[in-house]
């Protein structure tokens, strides 16, 4: 039985190949869900295991799939040159491709409270906070305004202006990278305040979602990038 | 209707917060932004014109529409509603979307394919029928078509009932929910306007 079944996967995989090379078709990257570091559970009481499961399994799942489908598309229209069914797939793009790298940054943006969640940042980015907005206090108030006040779905970033060389807090809309910002902002902490993220829990108050979600985000992850981008 | 009237289609929890929570909320801050201003006491669809300013929107006008089109989505609803329309309504379905199973197919497509939070409507202009979506808080009214019927697909409007499965939502919404009453006397009154 192994052995039919391994014969079978290898003609399946020559038969793919020879149908691109025949086509001239060169295969695409395609993406796939990335495991979280954690158990649904691990970020409660802040976020809930339901809603981590709803939210990677079934949201980020879709925005991987429809990236894919999408890239498919895109490669079939840029071979045959169809150039207004290339640019009519860039909103499909944009939404779930931004919805797979947004999300994928989201999932290291937050730790279980044993692994550091909510532990303040220390080293460089605490100091740049410091320097840029007077203390984590009130870095934290700012986003969290600013992550309330949003009209409809979208994000709240905490973001390294390369260019720049200074911290900025930005908000993007649905699913635009941060990078649709500015083209030298680099995200280091982002928070998610589409309804999916905190309803189940905590209704229409995204106020309080945002109040709590501090106590797991993950400042570990955000220094490094930030030091990996300031040398 | 009572909060629990349209169950098991919409649940109570879900009225009670969409309604008790989302939309009150609109209304209450909605006159806190106008009060003092030259939009104190002006009708509703005087302000979410007026706000909308052609696409630069203004501060009060996420709180005036959306109270508009909360008051508007609770109306295109019944107990018992859903099925097919009848009379004129269904007539002109036909007539601009050949079938009633095309306008069902276009108006949840529309529904399904509003990227985040928005509404899809079925709409009347230059003596048509169209479905249209629009993100947020925009409505048809500042398109410059007549509204005959929406629904909510901001995530709060079928998160605790159907959590991700919005098409499920859609569905059950065109299946069991619409008042295509409101819907045939919206368009009377829209022809009225129009002639």
């Amino acid at each position: 039985m192994a052995i039919r079944s391994l014969a079978s996967r290898r003609t399946l995989a020559g038969l793919k190949e020879t149908s691109s090379r025949l086509l001239g078709l060169r295969s695409i990257q395609t993406f796939t869900l990335p495991d979280l570091p954690y158990d649904y559970s691990a970020l409660e009481p802040a976020i809930s295991g339901e809603i981590m499961q709803i939210h990677h399994q079934k949201h980020h799942q879709a925005y991987v799939t429809n990236y894919n489908n999408a890239l498919e598309q895109l490669d079939q229209a840029v071979n045959k040159g169809d150039a207004s069914a290339v640019v009519k797939l860039q909103s499909a793009i944009k939404f779930n491709g931004g919805g797979h790298v947004n999300h994928s940054i989201f999932w290291k943006n937050l730790a279980p409270v044993k692994e550091g969640g909510g532990e303040p940042p220390k080293g460089a980015l605490g100091g740049a906070i410091d320097t840029h907005f007077g203390s984590l206090k009130v870095l934290v108030k700012k986003m969290s305004a600013e992550g309330a006040a949003l009209q409809g779905s979208g994000w709240v970033w905490l973001g390294l202006d390369k260019e720049l060389k200074k911290l900025v807090v930005d908000t993007t809309a649905n699913q635009d990278p941060l990078v649709t910002k500015g083209g030298s902002l680099v995200p280091l902490v982002g928070i998610d305040v589409w309804e999916h993220a905190y309803y189940l829990q905590y209704k229409n108050v995204r106020p309080e979602y945002l109040k709590n979600v501090w106590k797991v985000i993950n400042w570990k992850y955000a220094s490094e990038v930030y030091e990996k981008e300031c040398k | 209707y009572p909060l629990d009237a349209l169950e098991p289609h919409m649940s109570k929890q879900t009225l009670e917060f969409h309604w008790g929570k989302h939309h009150r909320a609109y209304v209450d801050n909605l006159k806190k932004q106008v009060l003092g201003s030259e939009l104190e006491g002006k009708p509703l669809e005087h302000i979410i014109q007026n706000t909308y300013n052609n696409g630069d929107l203004l501060p009060p006008f996420n709180n005036a529409a959306q109270a508009w089109n909360h008051e508007f989505f609770w109306e295109s609803m019944k107990p018992g509603g859903g099925g097919k329309p009848s009379g004129e309504l269904l007539a002109l379905l036909e007539r601009d979307f050949t079938s009633y199973e095309k306008f069902y197919d276009e108006f949840n497509a529309a529904a399904a394919t509003q990227f985040g939070a928005g509404w899809a409507w079925l709409a009347y202009a230059d003596n048509k029928l169209k479905v249209v979506k629009t993100p947020n808080a925009v409505n048809p009214l500042v398109l410059g078509s007549f509204p005959l019927l929406t629904i909510d697909v901001w995530e709060h409007a079928y998160y605790l009932d159907f959590q991700n499965r919005r098409p499920d939502y859609i569905k059950t919404f065109m299946n069991n929910l619409v008042s295509w009453e409101a819907v045939s006397s919206r368009l009377e009154a829209a022809k009225a306007a129009s002639s």
